[in-house]
């Protein structure tokens, strides 16, 4: 970079520059003096069902449903993988629909019916698809696990209610648990150990099961 | 128990346990999401208070001033801990960045502040109110234009492979120089980022001079090690815990910034913090696997002998930093009598470069591989017999040293047979379904055994339990499993009657996971801790000599008893470890497989679908077949990610990778994956341990890059020799549309 042009080279990386931090060469922004009390964090109760159970939570409105479960209620089944809707780990069921639980607030599920990897099985008692992924060894790390499960589950519903996909040759036909479908409905749950194969596995032998 | 001669018969050689497909006994756990990661130990230490990590806007330079008021009013903050307020922090052994300290800037994203409040929201709104101003300084930023006069460098990653800086064979010039057939090509290869799907997590809490951290960790030994050392501490201060690590591929061998920060936020609160780094932070924070410009040639005969072959590579690192060593295999995969390896390190500004999983191997075979196909094409040979010709069965720079086992012809030729190699145009660009391009290739895949120390407890119980203790890791491996199974079969005992406890730095260290080294070495120890346990049995049973442990029974000289009598007055407890004598210095060990892959490109848009994958291996005793094989499909998605997808962008002119996250750092999702089907070979090595055992942890990442690479030329007849092979590099350039 030469000299001359330093000042839009400056600006230009107040744009590349992190949320948290601005870079800045000419004007100083550390100098200037403390700005008041920030206020109080605004908080709200919610009371959602989380796997079949009410709970009542007072939470700081920002709060995603994420963290309500996992700070909060301590169900630290749902992974935090990158707490922007990116790779799927935080997977939970919202009224028998999946979402990423990282990209909803709390408070926004007042009276929802949540399902997390804890409302499926226990390891005493397995939910079909948990025992499928183990005798399939549809995991290696175990973090994106709770969230491909949850997906499973839920895309074998979908499949089954009809809910058609980019996959579908005809979105107007009848959707199939074939492996293209299945693929395509599970790419949004990143599994970085890469035990994809392992996964459609247990999905087909799962489908089968409910066909 | 020193393993010096190369292993007899032994108990493991039963098979009962060992061997068998048995599914992972912490399955119910990951697959419940009762697993305990980092992160999530609310039990272990009450009051947590949350951390939120800045990171540095500015790749290189100075921080002038920090302005933390606004933070620190901010409702809820409890305390900032600045890099101002630090001198640098010692850093470990195999690591070049500072992980925090100081007003210099070294790296982009590198960790400037701690905000610790009472909740993480509060935290994350409190760290966007602190103002920094910086210094920026230039830096160099640009591997290809820093390449030309990029010094001459040896070294390696401390994680298995390590080259000088040059390596000379006979008279490689003057081979090449005269060979009939000839290549001279350059590949380069991308950073790529772990992107392990568990952030880098830490709770720190301390008890007076006494620091625990839950935390997320390959190799526990090395981080009580660079713990104690970055913070100034005594190790038997230290205490680092890691039951369940969500993914590491070689990310989490070291200790990163979110480790130091948790602790130094917990002594500035006076109660126990946790820290999750952010994921956009991740990729610049960290370490990564460095890109690569190589430069291979060949020059053979016209019957397909090389006798010439060299291999050049060109990665950047910080100062201090290591060279990505990608000519190692090169060194002992194919026979030629004139040889020549080169490496050379540019210095930058850029993250630190370190071991990612098969470091070396993996972008080195993705050059060497491609270049092999290349040749064979030249020569008019099959790809799969142009590597047969050029097998050796000895160290070819070493040839009084042989391999311990290496059956890489017998993996060609059968992954030829099983993948239906034959039905392969070898006329690229000649086979179309409709609008698809079809093509298939091939690539060997190579990657050491290596050996190192690992120690394990065993404790046998009244009721019969043998639990396990050894700061071993499980990053996904099967290595919970694996480790019964050993312990479960040297005790005569069902899976059922093991505890197998794992991570903490109490226990007994292990060779730790990196390198495909843990489980071969993880349960040799366990197998010499069973050995003394067999021992202590045996005495206060009074049976000597020929003593059979099974069915949960010892049996000697006619008599028997139950196992669990032997711990009737109180429990047994064993110590050992495994360590090695010169096996590996007379024996070059190493594990094979052969990739097959069968791509189609779509002709209109270029874009490559993986149809099939085959990789046959031979690696050894395969401990448990199914959680092996889970390694190699995961080493084999990872490969087809750098074939197709993964490349960490650098911005040249600030210096930074751009796709910081996982939305644009692309790797393989469900629907780029097809089957994928993994043969192993029978094969035992006595030479590497009394489990007989090797590696297959990153067997499976090695040379399936250039299979798909390999397959997609066989489709489009278009050679891509810059990694991703992305659609717009043969786009233009593939086959007219009919």
């Amino acid at each position: 970079m030469s000299g001359s042009n330093e000042m839009e080279i400056s600006r230009r990386g107040l744009l590349v520059g992190s949320a948290a931090t601005a870079a800045l060469t000419t004007v100083s922004v550390a100098d200037s003096q403390a700005a008041p009390l920030q206020p109080q964090p605004a908080t709200m109760k919610v009371t959602m069902k989380v796997n079949g159970q009410r709970r009542s939570l007072d939470v700081d409105t920002r709060t995603t449903l994420l963290d309500a479960l996992r700070e909060h209620l301590k169900l630290t089944g749902s992974k935090k993988g990158c707490d922007h809707g990116q790779c799927g780990a935080c997977t939970v069921m919202v009224g028998g629909t999946r979402i990423n639980s990282c990209l909803s607030l709390a408070v926004m599920h007042e009276g929802d019916e949540i399902t997390t990897i804890e409302g499926l099985g226990t390891p005493e008692k397995l939910h079909p698809m948990q025992a499928a992924f183990v005798k399939h060894d549809g995991y290696q790390c175990g973090y994106c696990t709770p969230g491909q499960i949850c997906s499973a589950v839920a895309v074998l519903g979908e499949i089954k209610a009809g809910v058609p996909s980019h996959a579908m040759a005809d979105v107007t036909a009848r959707p199939q648990a074939t492996n293209d479908e299945m693929r395509e409905r599970m790419s949004g749950n990143i599994c970085r150990c890469g035990a994809y194969s392992n996964i459609l596995e247990a999905m087909t032998e799962v489908a089968g099961v409910d066909a | 128990m020193k393993f010096e001669t190369p292993a007899g018969t032994n108990p493991i050689d039963q098979l009962k346990v060992v061997g068998k497909p048995t599914d992972r006994i912490d399955g119910k756990f990951k697959t419940t999401g009762t697993a305990p990661y980092a992160y999530e130990r609310h039990d272990v230490a009450p009051n947590q208070a949350y951390g939120y990590i800045v990171g540095s806007a500015v790749a290189k330079g100075r921080i002038s001033s920090m302005n933390l008021a606004d933070a620190k009013a901010a409702p809820g903050v409890l305390a900032i801990v600045s890099t101002l307020d630090h001198k640098p922090l010692p850093l470990g052994p195999q690591n070049t960045a500072n992980l925090f300290g100081g007003a210099e800037v070294q790296h982009y994203h590198q960790a400037i502040a701690l905000v610790v409040a009472e909740t993480f929201e509060q935290a994350r709104a409190a760290a966007n109110l602190i103002r920094v101003d910086y210094a920026r300084t230039k830096g160099k930023y640009d591997l290809e234009a820093l390449a030309p006069t990029a010094p001459l460098e040896g070294g390696g990653s401390g994680e298995g492979s390590a080259a000088p800086a040059i390596d000379r064979v006979g008279n490689f010039d003057g081979a090449f120089a005269s060979a009939p057939v000839k290549l001279d090509q350059q590949y380069t290869t991308p950073g790529h980022s772990h992107a392990m799907m568990e952030p880098f997590a830490t709770i720190a809490a301390w008890d007076g001079p006494k620091l625990t951290v839950w935390t997320s960790n390959q190799m526990i030994a090395w981080a009580k090690r660079d713990v104690a050392k970055t913070l100034s501490l005594s190790p038997e201060n230290v205490r680092v815990d890691s039951p369940y690590i969500g993914g590491g591929f070689g990310g989490k061998l070291f200790v990163r910034a979110d480790v130091p920060l948790a602790a130094l936020g917990a002594k500035a609160v006076g109660r126990p913090v946790k820290v999750a780094m952010q994921r956009p932070l991740i990729a610049n924070n960290s370490t990564h696997r460095p890109a690569t410009i190589q430069r291979i040639r060949l020059g053979a005969t016209k019957d397909g002998r090389i006798t010439a072959i060299a291999h050049e590579s060109t990665s950047g690192n910080l100062p201090e930093g290591k060279p990505e060593v990608a000519v190692q295999q090169t060194k002992l995969l194919y026979a030629g009598a004139n040889r020549m390896t080169l490496m050379k390190l540019a210095v930058m500004d850029l993250p630190e470069g370190n071991a990612m999983r098969a470091p070396g191997e993996a972008p080195g075979l993705m050059a060497l591989e491609m270049a092999m196909d290349e040749m064979a094409e030249k020569l008019g040979m099959d790809p799969v017999e142009f590597r047969i010709v050029n097998d050796t069965q000895v160290d070819p720079e070493k040839p009084q040293r042989p391999f311990s086992q290496r059956q890489l012809v017998k993996c060609l030729r059968d992954g030829a047979d099983r993948f239906g190699w034959s039905r392969r145009s070898a006329k690229p660009a000649s086979v179309r379904e409709g609008r698809w391009l079809i093509g298939m290739g091939m690539a060997a895949a190579f990657r050491n055994n290596q050996l190192t120390k690992s120690a394990a407890r065993v404790r046998l119980d009244g009721k019969g339990m043998v639990t396990v203790e050894t700061d071993m890791t499980d990053i996904g491996t099967g290595t919970y499993t694996i480790i019964a199974q050993t312990a479960a079969e040297m005790m005569g005992i069902g899976l059922d009657k093991v505890v197998v406890k794992l991570g903490d730095s109490d226990f007994p260290a292990s060779a730790g996971s990196g390198g495909q080294w843990g489980a071969n070495n993880s349960t040799a120890g366990v197998y010499a801790a069973c050995i003394k346990l067999r021992e202590q049995v045996g005495q206060r049973l009074g049976m000597t000599g020929d003593v059979e442990f099974a069915d949960g029974e010892v049996r000697a000289g006619g008599r028997s008893a139950k196992l669990a009598d032997a711990a009737r007055n109180g429990p047994l407890t064993a110590e050992d470890f495994i360590e090695y004598g010169d096996l590996a210095k007379k024996y070059q060990q190493s594990t094979f497989a052969g990739h097959f892959v069968e791509v189609a490109v779509d002709s209109f848009t270029g874009q490559t679908r993986i149809r099939r994958m085959l990789a046959v291996c031979a690696a050894g005793r395969i401990l448990n077949p199914k959680s092996a094989r889970n390694q190699v499909i995961g080493g084999m998605t990872m490969g087809a990610g750098a074939a197709l997808m993964e490349e960490l962008a650098v911005d040249k002119r600030f210096g930074f990778f751009v796709n910081h996250d996982l939305a644009t750092y692309e790797v393989p999702v469900h629907a780029d994956i097809p089957h994928q089907e993994v043969v192993f070979l029978d094969e035992v090595d006595p030479i590497s341990s009394p489990m007989k055992a090797k590696g297959v942890g990153e067997l499976g990442i090695c040379g399936v890059g250039a299979a798909v690479a390999n397959a997609i030329y066989n489709a489009t007849g278009v050679r891509v020799r810059d990694y991703p092979i992305t659609l717009e590099k043969h786009l233009t350039r593939l086959p007219q549309v009919a």
